[in-house]
């Protein structure tokens, strides 16, 4: 244990996980006590799905160092297909959290095994071009789940990927419904479930980076070249990271569909993957606190904005802007720092002239 | 006959496209960066010049000749004060600054215009060519669209072939230290490029909303994004083919609408996109480029 | 190149097995290598053999193909014509990975570490093939993971140690001094367990006191792991002290082959680095 405290890495972990069991305990604390409000209560559900989609980005992102565009697509396959076993399982699995578990699985394991099938022919691609047709994808399975009709009538369960209704006998009831999405959809997440996600994103996420998995896909990152001559096959090894980060994408989707009472494809946009994104490019590539915090603090941000309105979105692109300048840009960073210095500086000078 | 009516539709169409990839296609040969913020610009140009024309009264080319002023003046600031402090830090990092400019203009659009669409009326009066007794329609939009793509491309090819100035913009597009050494002024080539692109997509924005009269805050969002696909299609960097990629995406787009179907068109246009890629990873015109060991 | 080869002279390929390599199967064995790059000739006609236990040197001009050699010998490159045999295995369409799993590893000329990890994750890296976790176990972080990594650690701090660089192991790989850099980067290459070693300029930057260092370190690897060691360099003090063979290489050809002091008395060796002589000035 006590080598355990020593190891940086482990420390580090250790701190992410405390953090985040504190940040839910006192969630949980306040909400007992009914110190939130509801739209703050509305958002604790979305704010794991966020956290979990930027933890399983990151893997891709930060640590992998493959640009993706198109980790919407992944939430919005976990999604649908979360809510259809949802759906189909409520006679068979009566319990809800369990019922739950199993649309979050096969959530993932849908948008996992997508994630292998688009991995074989688009993982050939680097840098730019892997971006380019990871946003491609995005596109394309929005049009296809937009198109999608699913339901169940007196027969059986239909499935249709279909540009006109699919039509159902009697007794039909549409679970998806092309263009309109998912409707009448049970909503069976919960905060604990989004805290129990977010934990198995970490575990999962933290345990991959520190195992000789982990090492081989940062030494693929660092540089290719050397990384193949000691025998790693990079693009085995891009391809575990792109399909563990899509089954984990795909369990949160799953947990975001079934958290409201209707969804459409055209939430899981470029839009959507830009934002989650931001929230790890914001947070720091491949650091895992960083995107838990971004993710939580970009995700209010615009929400506690409201009272602006109409200015609320402005705001949150300059504030956007301006900290990608002021992260990043060294111009900028080496002003700061000579401003930081001069004000403490001041504040140095005073201290001696007390003293004196 | 119908079949050539969709290519004439798909050549129009592909036309903007190009117009608009050549902007992002110059971007990225020469600043390596993904200006997300470009279809945005297409925007503001459209706006521009439907104010000058509906709100001042002012003829179409006034219209034209305005958006063209803004815009180049908002490429310039838009680089200089949000890409130029990034330079040299990860592409990711200028990618995400991007996208919060397109942010800013999206929602600064929204303020200014409200997110009502507005009606855009063409520039152009000309009646349409009727051929093969009205089988066969000819539009002014699309004559005027392909004339100026045309216009554009040659343009550009000889700016970058004879001149001094293209010269210099196709040396820091190749190396950027090299160029500097030999006593090119490397910020003011970028901010040429930029000055340049963005001059083309305000006359893209104008062609677009000629051919597709809604104007919104988010009209430039989809037609960048074609765009962009557009040059990566054609090779990105690639002057040539950012023109082919755009007619030739123009021209898929329009057929799978008109044969195969309208809803999954945008599936069909990704999906080939992906499968010319993977057989040329360097889009069609592109130069590979092979890491020395 | 045409007018080179004629004038090329023929040097007798003596046996240059040591002792204790005789009657066993060459671990590199390569046949009438060529590769062209468009229309240029950059490899072409080398063949070697290396011996299980044998140093040998690839020396040459600047330009003269060396890199590209260990590119063909490790499936950076594929060869245009002729074939690369290790250990009896023939590398043709082999990925580089596939290529090291039999038993050849190698060091860059322009250093490749993993600047951002520690050199004992570098090294670590190297091992990757040797350590026995599934992808579930270190996803998961069962029992085993934890039992393979307390092995890993152990050897390869053992090998950080054998070439003097146990009290580095922590620090960031980027952050060392070249010379370390390069031999950490020996290491690196060590832990893939191989059966051949090829150094690319193994000396280049090191000083004079280092490149001593260098020299009792390679035969010491030689020695200790029973391995070979195949080695570019410019250093001719280095070469000649610690090759057994050498190859000399110009414009892509093997010019001369043969032990140190056949490769250095050899016409066509000092006409390559020297310049010829006009005949009929």
């Amino acid at each position: 244990m006590k080598k355990l405290l020593n190891n940086k890495a482990a420390r580090t972990n250790l701190i992410t996980y405390l953090v985040v069991v504190l940040a839910f305990l006192a969630m949980q604390l306040m909400n007992s006590a009914g110190m939130l409000g509801s739209s703050m209560k509305g958002f604790l559900v979305p704010i794991c799905v966020y956290i979990s989609l930027a933890v399983s980005l990151n893997l891709l992102v930060g640590i992998c160092g493959e640009l993706s565009l198109g980790h919407a697509g992944f939430m919005g396959i976990g999604a649908f297909s979360g809510i259809l076993i949802a759906a189909l399982l409520k006679n068979t699995i009566p319990n809800d959290f369990l019922r739950l578990l199993c649309a979050m699985l096969g959530g993932g394991v849908f948008a996992g095994v997508v994630g292998f099938v688009i991995g074989v022919p688009v993982l050939r691609l680097r840098g730019d071009y892997l971006a380019i047709v990871t946003l491609a994808f995005g596109e394309i399975m929005k049009n296809i789940v937009g198109n999608l009709y699913a339901g169940t009538d007196a027969e059986g369960f239909h499935i249709a990927i279909s540009t006109s209704r699919m039509p159902l006998g009697e007794g039909g009831k549409y679970i998806i419904n092309g263009p309109l999405g998912a409707t009448g959809i049970q909503k069976l997440a919960t905060f604990s479930m989004g805290f129990l996600l977010v934990l198995f994103t970490l575990f999962v996420v933290l345990n991959l980076i520190n195992s000789k998995e982990g090492r081989a896909i940062k030494a693929v990152r660092d540089n290719r070249i050397a990384a193949e001559s000691v025998g790693i096959n990079v693009t085995a090894f891009r391809m575990k990271a792109f399909v563990v980060s899509a089954f984990l994408a795909g369990m949160a989707g799953a947990l975001f569909g079934l958290n409201y009472s209707s969804v459409t494809a055209t939430k899981f946009n470029f839009n959507t993957s830009i934002n989650i994104l931001v929230f790890v490019v914001l947070g720091g590539m491949g650091n895992i606190l960083g995107s838990v915090i971004s993710a939580t603090v970009l995700y209010i941000l615009p929400e506690a904005m409201r009272s602006l309105q109409d200015y609320r979105m402005i705001l949150y692109a300059i504030v956007l802007i301006v900290v990608m300048l002021c992260t990043w840009s060294p111009k900028v960073k080496e002003y700061l720092s000579v401003a930081a210095d001069k004000a403490l500086g001041i504040f140095r000078k005073k201290e001696v002239g007390t003293n004196e | 006959m119908r079949i050539l009516q969709y290519l004439i539709n798909g050549i129009s169409i592909g036309s903007v496209y190009a117009i608009i990839a050549l902007g992002y296609t110059m971007v990225y040969g020469i600043a390596k960066m993904l200006n997300f913020a470009h279809g945005d610009v297409i925007m503001v140009g459209a706006y521009i010049s439907f104010c000058v024309t509906s709100y001042l009264g002012l003829p179409a080319w006034a219209g034209v000749l305005a958006a063209v002023a803004v815009c180049t003046v908002l490429g310039v600031v838009i680089e200089g004060l949000a890409y130029k402090p990034l330079r040299g830090t990860p592409s990711l990092a200028v990618l995400i600054t991007a996208i919060g400019v397109s942010y800013f203009l999206q929602n600064a659009a929204q303020l200014i215009w409200s997110s009502s669409p507005k009606n855009f009326s063409s520039i152009v009066t000309m009646k349409p060519i009727s051929m093969a007794g009205g089988k066969l329609v000819i539009t002014g939009e699309v004559l005027l669209t392909v004339a100026a793509c045309i216009l554009v491309m040659v343009g550009l090819t000889l700016f970058t072939g004879k001149t001094r100035t293209g010269k210099a913009m196709r040396a820091v597009s190749e190396d950027r230290d090299a160029a500097q050494l030999m006593g090119i002024n490397v910020n003011r080539t970028i901010s040429l490029t930029f000055a340049i692109g963005s001059a083309l997509a305000a006359i893209a924005g104008v062609l677009l909303c000629s051919t597709v009269p809604t104007l919104q805050p988010t009209t430039g969002s989809m037609p960048g994004i074609r765009a962009f696909t557009a040059a990566v299609f054609g090779g990105i960097g690639s002057i040539p083919g950012a023109m082919l990629g755009g007619i030739l995406l123009g021209i898929i787009e329009t057929f799978s609408k008109a044969y195969l179907s309208t809803q999954f068109s945008d599936a069909i246009v990704f999906s080939v996109l992906i499968i010319i890629l993977l057989v040329k990873p360097a889009g069609l015109l592109g130069r590979q480029m092979q890491e020395k060991v | 190149m045409n007018e080179y080869s004629r004038k090329m002279v023929k040097v007798p390929t003596v046996n240059l097995l040591r002792e204790q390599d005789m009657g066993k199967l060459p671990v590199l064995d390569v046949r009438n290598l060529g590769i062209d790059f468009g229309g240029l000739t950059a490899v072409d006609g080398f063949s070697i053999t290396v011996g299980p236990t044998e140093i040998s040197g690839l020396i040459g001009p600047n330009g003269a193909g060396k890199t590209t050699i260990f590119n063909l010998l490790t499936g950076v490159y594929q060869p245009t014509r002729g074939s690369v045999l290790i250990n009896g295995i023939d590398i043709k369409g082999m990925p580089t990975h596939k290529v090291n799993k039999l038993g050849i590893a190698r060091t860059f000329q322009n250093i490749r570490l993993f600047s951002d990890m520690s050199a004992l994750d570098n090294v670590k890296v190297g091992m990757h093939n040797e350590i026995k976790c599934s992808f579930l176990a270190s996803l998961l972080h069962l029992p085993s993971y934890y039992r393979a990594e307390a092995t890993a650690n152990q050897k390869a701090m053992e090998l950080l140690d054998f070439m003097g660089l146990a009290d580095v192991a922590d620090v960031k790989a980027g952050s060392l001094p070249y010379g370390v850099q390069r031999r950490l980067e020996i290491v690196r290459a060590l832990a893939t367990n191989p059966s051949i070693i090829l150094l690319d300029e193994p000396a280049a930057g090191m000083n004079p006191s280092e490149t001593t260092e260098l020299m009792h370190q390679i035969r010491r690897i030689r020695d200790t792991f029973h391995i070979a060691i195949f080695l570019i360099e410019h250093d001719m003090n280095l070469v000649m002290n610690v090759c057994e063979a050498i190859a000399v290489v110009n414009y892509g050809k093997i010019i001369a082959k043969g032990t140190p002091e056949e490769v250095r008395n050899n016409p066509a060796v000092i006409e390559a680095y020297l310049g010829r002589e006009e005949d009929d000035a």
